[in-house]
């Protein structure tokens, strides 16, 4: 399974609208699955929104995603790494 | 059929008439209530696949309930949707199932425990408690086959009834299809009320028997009456229309408030925020509305976790006071405590709040408070170019007034007054008046003070009648002391767009009446059928009745005959 570590750009961190943002794309990748989770930890659905936002993740924390679909994993990275609390 | 009438305290003048749509209250079946399909009970092995649909189907509908709402309805909506979609939900309620839960109890242990963390979480985790919930009661009633509880969606205009309605049921509703609000508990100046009033819609509280009415009957609200017919007839039916049909006139009449015989009675609106301001300002002009009486501004704070700034408080302000151009706006200072509590001021547990640290009395303990709100106001007056009136609110002596009145003016304000609601200072009307330029007076706390009653005590309404003889007696000193040294003496209470005691309040010499805007049409109707001398006369009936009731009737037989039929 690929990962990659990434640092959340939202101000809010992921709650809220960037936690729904985030799990939505994460269940966008099914049948694959996303796993989240702080370094060392073990990851958390991230299509689940509950499960994400009961991390407790907040902005600036480093976060690391796994999956076995490359494409997605892309997706998902590079959308935790985004401040979606700007837009 | 014949019509059952039910009574009830009415809030509002209007009467609609409409289908009943019950809020209804969320199930509580057994935790291992054994849950039936097409009349036998689910095998074992097949509850997980009646569970996930259970949980579709409120995610399904949630969905589709988003897709017609607007705005900020569709978004609650939609994120309460997602977390009924929420694989997590479904995975742990089948966990439970495969060590043998019942399935009930599986869905609440499950969203129970999601519920637990959010809440210790606190934040903006918190706030995603109240969704968690209502898919849990959702899901709990499609598994036992139960209607789904709180606000339904309205198809049509209906007429909404529930036992009580929450602040956040409230939220829930699609106004655009709500006729009227009626409920079982509550009362005249709680929250439905309160809302209901500000945005029009008649509204009956403390209905016996509200709740046992079926869905789909069709009802008649009057709120003046204060009554629910249930089945009314034809010519109960056609006479609420003919008096809608007047009320529509009324609003067409825009002349500036005064008696028939041209004594001036400023007519205001009361608003809560820069957009309230906005709205009322747009929909009528300054021959129509005057201004504003009164302008919470407590409103800003309330949501606030912090004190907001002064340069955020500056600039609500100054949109108020830009939206009304050189309109009059009287702007209250922070009335919080007792029901309004603040998160960021929040003083230790008070046996008593109605009575205690509440109103100018917080800045005993924050005086920042009220210095930086006087020091914005003064900013945002200095940027508009506009003379704001600025007001105290639960002054209770001379003292406080002149206190108030030299902070005021060391902000650059120049016109200052305070409110009469503490019974004090009506008594010592002359005297705080000395102090100050002008005074307001809040109907609804002199009555809770004067009759010992609280507001939010239901039981207790009739006490707590502004009609009562010893309020309007307090009203009448006041306003002779604001006679006496020519200074302007307002009523910003609830009783103030009440039409019949509006004319009381003229003829006790009261000169300006702040109101939402929707009671503007009707207290300027009545104004211009009556004079001052007619006024006077009503208002002399009014103190002199036994009672509250005696008192209100004696007006109704002062007033012109096309008044009574359109007002009493």
């Amino acid at each position: 399974m690929a990962s990659r570590t990434v640092v959340v750009g939202s101000s809010s961190g992921l709650h809220a609208r960037p936690a729904a943002l985030v799990s939505q794309a994460a269940a966008a990748a099914a049948p694959a699955t996303v796993l989240i989770g702080r370094p060392g930890e073990d990851g958390v659905d991230a299509s689940s929104v509950l499960l994400l936002m009961s991390l407790g993740i907040a902005a600036g924390e480093e976060v690391v995603l796994a999956s076995d679909d490359d494409a997605a994993l892309d997706r998902l990275a590079e959308l935790v790494a985004t401040d979606l609390d700007a837009s | 059929m014949s019509a059952r009438v039910l009574p009830g305290v009415g809030v509002g003048r209007r009467a609609v008439v409409g289908p009943v749509v019950q809020v209804r209250e969320p199930v509580r079946p057994a935790s291992d209530a054994v849950i039936e399909r097409d009349g036998a009970p689910v095998p074992h092995d097949e509850l997980p696949d009646v569970v996930g649909a259970a949980f579709a189907t409120v995610s399904a509908d949630l969905a589709a309930r988003a897709e017609r709402a607007s705005g900020s309805m569709g978004e609650v909506l939609a994120a309460t949707a997602q977390i009924a979609a929420d694989p997590a939900l479904l995975t742990g309620t089948r966990k439970e199932l495969s060590t043998g839960t019942p399935p009930v109890a599986a869905v609440e242990k499950t969203i129970g425990g999601f519920i637990e963390m959010f809440t210790a979480m606190g934040g903006l985790m918190a706030e995603r408690v109240t969704d968690l919930a209502s898919v849990r009661d959702r899901v709990v009633a499609v598994l036992v086959g139960a209607p789904l509880p709180g606000v339904p969606e309205l198809a049509e205009p209906s007429v909404v009834v529930a036992r009580d309605l929450a602040p956040a049921d409230t939220a829930a509703l699609d106004l655009d299809r709500v006729l009227a609000i009626v409920t079982e508990l509550g009362g005249p100046t709680g929250h439905t009320a309160i809302i209901a009033g500000q945005l029009g819609i008649p509204c009956l509280v403390r209905v016996t028997g509200a709740g046992d009415v079926p869905d789909g009957t069709r009802v008649l609200v009057d709120a003046r009456a204060g009554r629910l017919v249930v089945d009314p007839d034809d010519e109960d039916v056609a006479a609420i229309r003919r008096l809608a049909d007047a009320e529509l006139a009324l609003e067409e009449d825009t002349a500036p408030g005064a008696t028939a015989d041209g004594h001036p009675v400023d007519l205001l609106v009361n608003i809560g925020t820069a957009a309230d301001a906005e709205r009322a300002a747009a929909a009528t002009d300054a021959r129509a509305v005057a201004g504003s009486g009164l302008f919470r501004t407590e409103v800003l704070f309330l949501d606030a976790t912090a004190a907001p700034s002064v340069a955020a408080q500056a600039a609500e302000y100054a949109a108020a006071l830009a939206a009304f151009g050189g309109r009059k706006v009287v702007v209250r200072t922070l009335d919080a405590g007792a029901d309004k509590p603040l998160a960021f001021a929040t003083l230790a547990d008070e046996e008593n709040p109605a009575l205690g640290v509440r109103g100018y009395r917080i800045g005993r303990v924050h005086p920042r408070l009220l210095t930086e709100q006087l020091a914005a106001l003064g900013q945002a007056a200095a940027e508009t170019g506009t003379q704001p009136w600025v007001m105290a609110p639960m002054i209770a002596t001379p003292q406080e007034a002149a206190e108030f009145a030299a902070s005021a003016r060391a902000a650059g304000l120049t016109r200052v007054g305070v409110m009469i609601e503490v019974p004090a200072a009506a008594l010592r009307a002359e005297a705080v008046l000395a102090e100050v330029d002008f005074v307001s007076l809040g109907t609804n706390d002199l009555a809770q003070y004067t009759m010992a009653t609280d507001r939010l005590a239901g039981q207790l309404v009739d006490l707590l009648d502004p009609w009562q003889p010893a309020v309007l007696e307090l009203v009448a000193t006041t306003a002779r002391a604001g006679r006496a040294l020519g200074k302007p003496v307002g009523v910003c209470g609830e009783s103030a767009g009440d039409p019949l005691m509006a004319l009381v309040l003229t003829g006790l010499g009261v000169t300006s009446l702040s109101m939402s805007l929707g009671s503007v049409p009707a207290v300027r109707y009545a104004l211009r059928r009556h004079t001052l001398a007619q006024c006077e006369a009503m208002a002399e009936a009014a103190l002199r009745a036994a009672s509250a009731t005696q008192g209100r009737a004696a007006v109704v037989d002062l007033l012109t005959e096309e008044a009574r039929r359109l007002l009493a």
